[in-house]
């Protein structure tokens, strides 16, 4: 290879690319897996078919989406590996048992109740059946509890002993790793960021059908059509999946601020460089202000025009409105006397911006989910004449990127203001590398991840939007369910007399 | 035991457990346009792994997660040596998963056409690649002095580094045997779980595959024998097993066929894995450098950590697993149902 592209560089990208890409996927099942327990046993408790449909519904978009999530977790699994073989052997003793356990812990119990669930319906009995995918959605959170813990400990390694001999971080206790601080505040954040980008979802599919494409018995129409019965009910339970959907992203909000908070003070804690970074805040400053928004460039080390609130960092950072926060320069010199000479400052524009990004974007989403619960409350009608909010009503289906978008720049936020340390204050990112990788294969595999990933995106999301322009009557699995209720086992007009197993077949494969 | 032996033990488990679970369903994807004539067929055909591909696939992620966990220098050695061929593996699950997902959720018939056809395709692709890479357990990699393969003298250059283990006829041969018998399991499988035609299909495809493989791996017994090279009772036993899995699948034993093929799939597995003894993955350059059970071992805390959830979660997952088989138990049947 001649291309003056560094291993390191590509490397990083490559680990980059297809880490963010697992992480679209991930919080959608996480709160999907929520969504249709949640109204599975809505359904369950009061036997209303609006709750069947939307279960079958949301069920849907959780598989495809799972699907999505297992394929390229796959490829997390052995990425530490392929790219990072130092990194493996150096902290193996760390990492490995979390991968495993989370493979024996989580995934089995999500896949395999999952399989259970879809393919249940009339077989097993309905508690038991409402149960499994309640097993699914506890899953989902135990791996995401068990893989943030190792992520945690290369923000803040616990629980480890340094062997000078061998150069490796061998594990002390599985229950300090797992109970790391930064995991404890990372976990709920993360968890209530995955709510706000389930509940945009579904916030999105139920007012588009509910207030756009909305169903009429010539199939989807324009609004004002005369409907039938059915289309009637279908409409309420749109709205109802609107207004689920809506909630669930105004409360994730709430709680992804409040607990943001709290990641913030330990952030400060374990990496004040990254909090300073984040502000651009070079020098040590007693009752710092928290800059809103910047012209110039943070990070040239240059002085730049900056809208700040007194005091505010200092409230966040640490609690208390005069209390003093480190600045880049000092730390910097700081690091330097600790670690030897060396750069120890993070690329500081990103951390500024990505750090706006995630909470400007992601407060934005909140808004919207507040605006429309407030313009639908007690069942008011959405004035869908006017231009306007029809305008508005057109831009909804991009809601669910906002969120998504926020993770991101969370995570870009989190992963690049730790550099240069792979393992905060352990090993440096370069000495994480494998040793034999050459530039052209790590290229190759940036390339081919790339595209792979990039066909699979665009036909999830053709798939889901075919989903859910589907009429809300899967034919399939109410034969299924009916079986249950009706054991003399009726043919019965609405599935052609189709028996459950054929009929599970029409929408299953 | 020492732990040691005790996670070399489960490695090898999860290893066997993911090609015999996965490998009928690798078949079954293979299988499904060839035995399936219509979009019907083969919607019952996939039918059949539907619920469970998932869950198989795992046993991959937990072989990889505890060889990780026990062995972190087998696990950094193999995935950085052997780097483009992994990620070639990792992109045709990919693509496999979501076709087998992706197919029955939309009603198009070009749609279910086009998932069909990669499903295949990446079911082959893969199942060939693994085979291969099988072979390099035996026969281990160029690892230098840190465990890394380094370009240089002895290995290929550029991107050939880590794609010319893969470049020996015992690999083709590896992958030749891994399609046939995913293909055999995936045929007993389908067998074992259809009504109708493609149930008959299905025998017929084992029948075929079964004694072919008899007949291949009478021929290796004998010229092992002759040149007293190879391990020829394991070849001999084999061929005797595919004999037994011809007989029971044209009885319609389908269930002892599908147990029989699973015994030469695991077999072959644990031969493979077992072959380097202490060695888990030999160097080619120099043995010195080869990576032996005691030194690729994490820490002896890290194993007794790992420990209790070899022993209390796994049984555990076993036990679902197999539950959920149960549930799902039902034979699809494969005929038009007469409305
Ligand atoms: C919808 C997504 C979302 C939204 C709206 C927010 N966050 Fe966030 N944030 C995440 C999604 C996220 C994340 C993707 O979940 C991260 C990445 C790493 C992590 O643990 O959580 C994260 C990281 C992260 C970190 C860095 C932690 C670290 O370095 O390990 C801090 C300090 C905050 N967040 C604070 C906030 C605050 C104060 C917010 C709003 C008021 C906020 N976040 C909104
Ligand atoms: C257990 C969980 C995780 C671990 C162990 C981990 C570890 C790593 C490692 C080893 C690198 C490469 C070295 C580097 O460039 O810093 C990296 C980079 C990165 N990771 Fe993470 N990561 C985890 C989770 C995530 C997630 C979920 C995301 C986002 C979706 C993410 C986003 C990134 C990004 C954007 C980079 C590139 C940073 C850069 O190149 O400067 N990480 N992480
Ligand atoms: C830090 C953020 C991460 C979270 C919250 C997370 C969580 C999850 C969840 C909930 C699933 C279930 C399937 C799905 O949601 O689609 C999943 C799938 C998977 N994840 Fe991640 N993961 C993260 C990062 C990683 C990393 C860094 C790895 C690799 C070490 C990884 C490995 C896997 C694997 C192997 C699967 C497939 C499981 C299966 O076959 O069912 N994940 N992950």
């Amino acid at each position: 290879m001649d291309v003056d592209l560094d291993v390191l560089d590509i490397t990083r990208l490559q680990f980059a690319v297809v880490t963010i890409y697992h992480y679209f996927f991930v919080p959608l099942s996480i709160a999907l897996a929520a969504a249709t327990a949640g109204l599975h046993t809505t359904w369950h408790r009061t036997g209303r078919d609006r709750y069947r449909r939307l279960t079958l519904l949301v069920g849907k978009l959780l598989l495809v989406t799972f699907a999505v999530g297992v394929v390229t977790g796959l490829v997390q699994e052995l990425q530490f590996g392929l790219g990072w073989s130092s990194f493996a052997r150096a902290y193996g003793d760390v990492f490995g048992p979390v991968l495993a356990l989370e493979g024996m812990l989580a995934f089995f119990l999500e896949a395999t109740f999952l399989g259970l669930w879809y393919f249940g319906w009339g077989r097993l009995p309905r508690r038991l059946h409402l149960a499994t995918i309640w097993v699914v959605a506890v899953g989902t959170l135990i791996s995401a509890f068990v893989i943030l813990a190792a992520n945690a400990f290369m923000q803040n390694p616990v629980a480890y002993r340094w062997d000078e001999q061998l150069g490796r971080a061998r594990l002390t206790s599985f229950t300090e790793l797992m109970l790391n601080p930064v995991n404890l505040a990372a976990f709920p954040h993360t968890i209530a960021g995955a709510v706000m980008l389930g509940g945009a979802l579904l916030m999105a599919v139920g007012a588009w059908r509910r207030w756009v494409h909305v169903p009429t018995a010539s199939g989807l129409g324009e609004p004002g059509e005369p409907e039938s019965r059915d289309d009637h009910e279908q409409r309420l339970a749109f709205g109802t999946l609107a207004r689920v959907g809506a909630w669930s992203t105004l409360v994730g909000g709430v709680l992804v601020a409040l607990t943001g908070d709290v990641l913030g003070k330990v952030m400060t804690q374990v990496q004040p460089m990254k909090m300073a970074a984040a502000e651009a805040l070079y020098t040590t400053t007693a009752g710092a202000p928290f800059s809103i928004f910047a012209i110039g460039s943070p990070g040239e080390g240059e002085p730049f025009f900056s809208l700040d609130v007194p005091y505010l960092l200092s409230v966040l950072a640490v609690g208390d409105p005069t209390a003093t926060v480190a600045g880049i320069d000092d730390l910097q010199a700081q690091y330097a006397e600790q670690f030897g000479p060396g750069s120890y400052v993070p690329v500081v524009w990103m951390a500024y911006w990505s750090f706006r990004a995630m909470i400007g974007i992601g407060m934005l989403a909140t808004a919207v989910a507040a605006a429309y619960l407030w313009a639908t409350r007690r069942g008011r009608e959405l004035p869908i004449g006017r231009p306007d909010v029809r305008r508005a009503l057109r831009l909804l289906p991009l809601l669910p990127a906002l969120p998504a978008a926020a993770g991101t720049f969370g995570w870009v936020f989190t992963e690049t203001a730790r550099q240069p340390w792979l393992a905060f204050g352990l090993t440096r990112t370069e000495d994480g590398l494998s040793a034999g990788l050459t530039a052209g294969e790590a290229l190759a595999a940036l390339g081919a991840f790339a595209l792979a990933y990039g066909v699979i995106a665009v036909v999830w999301t053709r798939l889901v939007l075919h989903i859910v322009r589907q009429d809300l009557d899967a034919e399939a699995l109410a034969a299924g369910e009916r079986d249950e209720e009706d054991p003399t086992g009726r043919p019965d007009e609405r599935t052609g007399g189709r028996t459950p197993q054929d009929a599970d077949l029409v929408t299953t494969y | 035991m020492d732990l040691i032996t005790i996670w070399f033990a489960l490695v090898v488990l999860c290893w066997v457990l993911f090609f015999v679970l996965e490998g009928f369903d690798f078949g079954v994807g293979a299988l499904s346009p060839l035995l399936g004539r219509d979009d019907h067929e083969r919607s019952a055909a996939l039918r059949t792994i539907g619920p469970f591909w998932d869950g198989n696939e795992v046993w991959f992620v937990a072989a990889i997660g505890v060889t990780f966990a026990a062995f972190p220098d087998w696990y950094a050695a193999l995935l950085s040596g052997l780097f483009l061929p992994f990620v070639a593996v990792l992109v045709l699950l990919a693509g496999r998963g979501v076709a087998l997902e992706f197919r029955g959720k939309h009603s198009g018939a070009a749609w279910r056409r086009r998932c069909d056809v990669w499903l295949a395709a990446t079911s082959l692709g893969v199942v060939a690649l693994l085979g291969a890479l099988l072979t390099v357990f035996v026969r281990g990699l160029a690892l230098g002095a840190d465990g890394e393969v380094h370009a240089g003298p002895g290995v290929g250059a550029g991107l050939l580094r880590t794609l010319e283990p893969l470049a020996t006829w015992q690999a083709l041969a590896g992958a030749v045997a891994a399609v046939s018998l995913a293909v055999l399991l995936g045929s007993t499988f389908l067998g074992l779980r259809t009504t109708g035609p493609l149930r008959r299909r299905a025998r017929r495809v084992a029948v075929a595959t079964a004694s072919a493989g008899a007949v291949a791996l009478a021929v290796a017994a004998g010229i092992s024998g002759l040149t007293g090279q190879g391990p020829a009772p394991l070849w001999g036993g084999g061929a005797l097993v595919l004999l037994l899995v011809v007989a029971a699948a044209a009885a319609r034993r389908e269930a002892l066929a599908f147990v029989a093929g699973a015994v030469v799939v695991a077999a072959a597995v644990v031969a493979a894995l077992t072959a380097g003894g202490e060695v888990v993955l030999a160097s080619t350059l120099d043995p010195a450098w080869s990576l032996t059970r005691g030194s690729a071992a994490a820490s002896s805390t890290a194993l007794e950590v790992i420990s209790w959830a070899g022993v209390v979660v796994l049984p555990g997952v076993v036990a679902y697993q197999a539950f959920s088989y149960w549930v799902l138990r039902q034979r699809v049947t494969s005929e038009r149902v007469p409305t």
